[in-house]
């Protein structure tokens, strides 16, 4: 059997990064925090509650759109270039955050977008953002799958194959060039939905 | 030498499955296509035909993956069952808050029957993708 692709144990151990062990799939310091904005999210669909509704929408939505044209457009390039264990402690560090941060961020601003169309009357047949909040919903449509369908599987068996003792860097590699496919589909999804959501904030 | 090639555990990386992934990503895409019709038609009752359809298709496929996955041996079933199990809580309450925002809109009798079905289907989904991606590459003894 060859090592070919495999990253080296004293690569590995001479990463500065956390033992591999100890990297956690998901961070439990950060749970709290999660359940925090869930919670405000419910409360302000509960409530109707115009500020909040406006506030998780923007907010999450713009961090959203930002967080993933910049990993896709900056971020990913350079990580591209550095070295397998830099890149290996990068990930270590940055992937677990990811794991809590994007499925908060996505769940807040739909279900706050959701609620706070239906208030303004955004959804009514007659409203002149009715088809623009449609096309939206089938970006967002094809975002949710490429998400939750190949980006976030990878993700998380990448940061489980990095707690092995020796992980394999062609596992690694194989499940990496899934961001790098889908990084165009995502990119060009996130530009369309600023242009949507910029045209039914003005019309 | 050739007894020592027969007995060397094969990667999981060169090892082929069936598409449990996959199907179980169709089955999930369905599922958003019927959610994305429904939601079109909110706040006005929408047509049941198509988003029913959809849902049955997308409920077989994601039986159709859970049988193809059962078939497998050997498999990393603990690596699958950790991952899968914390994955469902997490999608439970995703599907949760979807199905109170419907209900909160007054969402009512056969379309929220089949909300909660796509809401079901979806839950289950995304930890079974997750799961299956981790434990494929996943030693059986792990």
């Amino acid at each position: 059997m060859t090592d070919v692709g495999r990253i080296p144990a004293e690569i590995a151990d001479a990463a500065a990064g956390p033992p591999r062990s100890q990297i956690q799939v998901v961070p439990l310091k950060g749970l709290p925090i999660v359940a925090v904005v869930v919670a405000f999210v419910i409360a302000a669909i509960a409530g109707n509650w115009l500020w909040a509704l406006v506030f998780c929408h923007v907010v999450g939505g713009g961090l959203w759109t930002a967080i993933d044209l910049f990993l896709g457009l900056i971020i990913g390039p350079i990580l591209g270039r550095l070295s397998l264990p830099a890149r290996a402690e990068f990930s270590a560090r940055f992937m677990p955050k990811m794991v809590l941060l994007m499925p908060t961020l996505v769940l807040m601003t739909l279900a706050a977008g959701f609620q706070l169309a239906l208030r303004q009357g955004n959804l009514a047949p007659t409203s002149h953002n009715h088809v623009w909040l449609i096309v939206s919903f089938c970006v967002v449509g094809v975002m949710a799958v490429i998400a939750l369908g190949v980006l976030e599987p990878a993700n998380i068996a990448v940061l489980f194959e990095m707690r092995k003792p020796v992980p394999d860097g062609e596992v690694i590699a194989r499940l990496m060039r899934r961001f790098l496919l889908t990084a165009g589909i995502t990119g060009l999804m996130q530009v369309a939905t600023l242009i949507i959501m910029t045209r039914v904030a003005t019309q | 030498m050739i007894a020592d090639q027969a007995a060397a555990p094969v990667r999981p990386i060169d090892r082929r499955f069936p598409p449990v992934a996959e199907l179980a990503t169709v089955s999930l895409a369905l599922v958003v296509v019927g959610g994305v019709l429904m939601a079109s038609y909110v706040p006005r009752r929408p047509p049941l035909g198509v988003p029913s359809a959809i849902a049955v298709v997308s409920g077989a496929l994601v039986l159709t993956s859970v049988f193809l996955l059962s078939r497998l041996k050997p498999f990393a079933w603990d690596r699958f069952f950790l991952v899968f199990r914390w994955g469902l809580l997490a999608y439970v309450i995703s599907a949760g808050m979807i199905a109170f925002a419907f209900i909160r809109d007054h969402t009512r009798g056969a379309p929220l029957a089949l909300v909660l079905g796509m809401l079901v289907i979806f839950a289950f989904d995304v930890p079974l993708i997750i799961g299956f991606t981790v434990a494929r590459y996943a030693r059986v003894d792990e």
